[in-house]
């Protein structure tokens, strides 16, 4: 549906997007991720066509983004950072201003209208001014605003900024029942927003495209390096210690900022060599020494830790590629 | 063409909504009664020769005023996020912001029709200089918003875009005085470039084509230049 191939875009001198290739299949929701500045905003404003691509491509549907704008434009509703708000204007009177831009025909604009405001949940604001709602309503508006015509491609950028956490889960839960109908790129900062309503991740950073797999692709990803918290009610130096010489077990570190320590527990991360289990032996080692286990459980690697890993590699791999030449 | 009557509607909604519309009318049509009084009582004639003369300089610094907020206001709040990617050209964006300040303009002209009127009902006015000069008005004032348009389209900042339309407008009316100070054909070709200029012509009954061609042309150059000023901002 969305074909984005070797997108570069410079602002001056400075990059904003460096040879990004990504597709994005219909039906599919898409998370956007990456650090403030990375170019989430940069590649969405070019898909819209509200930019135009250093060099590179951009098709929807098979049109490209600049010469046949109009066709594009028609397919895909756009939510930017800041919704587009006209402060004066009433809710209604908006989202018809926005339906006549869109060229939905005069007999089919009142439906479509109220349909939009309804799925995004403003008909109860529908005849107040713009000016006068909430943060969260005016999101919402600006959501809606998108729904409008139906596209079939929604560009979301950060949809759930500045909400609170009860109309964060209510937008999610939107955007997870439009994707059933829809085409969806979204952006965000936020890890478990993205893993929690996309199919596929895309993340990039300084403008580069530095992973593209499913949540919990990314989160398998990391060398099946497995890890475990255990709970311990026994000697803080001596317990890490003892699981320390089991095999399998590559590293052992205490938890410190832990407030059951008070109560002669210890909370151990255990970090394993391979896939390799090693509850049961943890388990015979402390029951030997008379030590109850009170908790273990393993963690899996969340997607704040994939990105951090992936971001991280990626510089020292540029440093590297820099200090020859420095 | 539909586009453009949809950018239109909500942009003339806008002008009426806000105090916009209506402060710079009370404005203009005070200056102007003003003049038309004063005048009027001087010199005991039917005419509106020096009327529309003076009206035509008060527009010159109401125009900016009623253009800067156009584009810029959009660039600033980022709605032209959403004009910039819904299916709609940049031309038909700015004409119909164009023809939206044209429209109130035009209403500020039909109420200063009550001159003409008070003229006629006690007095014999000749229409003819009457008829060209609201012509004459209407060319002048639409060049005035064209002048706006474009330098509202320039920046974010409402007040550089009204300042830059206010110097622009200065500068077109000036060069007329250029043909006084500099003679010969440098002086006469100035002069011909000044808005102010081609104006005497119409309120004097002389409808002259190639005048109605220079204010055609010089709306047409700087709605042109809006339009691609909005459009390389893609390329930024």
């Amino acid at each position: 549906m969305i074909e984005v191939r070797n997108l570069t875009k410079k602002y001056g001198k400075a990059r904003g997007v460096e040879e990004l290739t990504f597709t994005v299949d219909k039906g599919e929701i898409l998370g956007f991720l990456g650090p403030n500045g990375a170019g989430k905003t940069t590649t969405m404003r070019i898909i819209t066509g509200y930019l135009a691509a250093t060099s590179g491509t951009v098709k929807v549907d098979g049109f490209d983004v600049f010469e046949d704008a109009m066709e594009t434009r028609r397919r895909i509703g756009y939510l930017p950072e800041n919704p587009p708000l006209y402060r004066e204007m009433t809710v209604g009177g908006y989202l018809r201003f926005v339906s006549e831009l869109k060229g939905i025909p005069k007999s089919k604009r009142k439906a479509a209208t109220s349909s939009a405001a309804e799925a995004a949940g403003v008909d109860a604001v529908y005849n107040r001014v713009i000016a006068n709602l909430s943060r969260g309503y005016r999101q919402r508006v600006g959501l809606a605003q998108a729904l409008l015509g139906n596209p079939e491609v929604l560009i979301l950028d950060e949809p759930t900024v500045g909400l609170d956490p009860r109309q964060i889960i209510e937008i999610r839960k939107l955007i997870h029942s439009l994707g059933e109908r829809h085409t969806i790129i979204l952006s965000s900062h936020i890890l478990p927003e993205v893993s929690m309503i996309c199919n596929r991740v895309v993340i990039i950073n300084n403008g580069r495209l530095v992973a593209s797999d499913t949540p919990q692709g990314l989160s398998g990803r990391l060398e099946g390096r497995g890890r475990i918290a255990v709970r311990v009610r026994g000697p803080k130096d001596e317990a890490p210690k003892l699981i320390r010489e089991l095999t399998g077990v590559a590293s052992v570190s205490v938890e410190t900022h832990d407030l059951a320590t008070e109560n002669g527990e210890v909370l151990l991360i255990v970090e394993t060599d391979d896939a390799s289990d090693v509850r049961e032996d943890i388990f015979f080692a402390m029951a030997g020494r008379g030590w109850p286990i009170v908790e273990m459980k393993t963690i899996d690697m969340s997607l704040e830790d994939v990105f951090l890993q992936l971001t991280t590699e990626e510089r020292l791999e540029d440093e590297a590629e820099v200090a020859p030449g420095a | 063409m539909r586009d453009v009557w949809s950018i239109f509607k909500r942009e003339v909604a806008a002008y009426f909504i806000s105090p916009m519309a209506y402060v710079m009318g009370a404005v203009f049509l005070m200056l102007s009664g003003y003049f038309f009084s004063v005048i009027l009582l001087a010199t005991h004639s039917a005419s509106m020769q020096g009327v529309l003369g003076n009206m035509a300089v008060i527009f010159l610094f109401i125009a900016p005023v009623l253009t800067m907020r156009q584009l810029a206001e959009e660039r600033k709040l980022g709605t032209d996020e959403l004009i910039m990617t819904s299916p709609v050209s940049t031309t038909s964006i700015v004409v119909g912001k164009y023809l939206a300040a044209v429209c109130t303009y035009v209403v500020y002209l039909v109420i200063t029709m009550i001159y003409p009127a008070i003229l006629i009902k006690y007095g014999s006015p000749d229409m003819g200089p009457i008829y060209s000069g609201y012509l004459g008005m209407f060319l002048f004032g639409a060049g005035c918003l064209a002048v706006g348009t474009f330098s509202s389209s320039l920046t974010d900042n409402q007040m550089v875009a009204g300042v830059v339309g206010f110097g622009l407008l200065l500068l077109f009316w000036i060069l007329g005085w250029a043909g006084a100070v500099v003679t010969g054909p440098i002086g006469d070709t100035l002069a011909n470039f000044s808005l102010l200029k081609r104006f005497d012509d119409f309120q004097k009954g002389i409808i002259d084509l190639s005048s109605v061609l220079y204010y055609v042309s010089f709306i047409s150059i700087f709605i042109f230049l809006a339009v691609r000023v909005i459009d390389s901002r893609r390329w930024s």
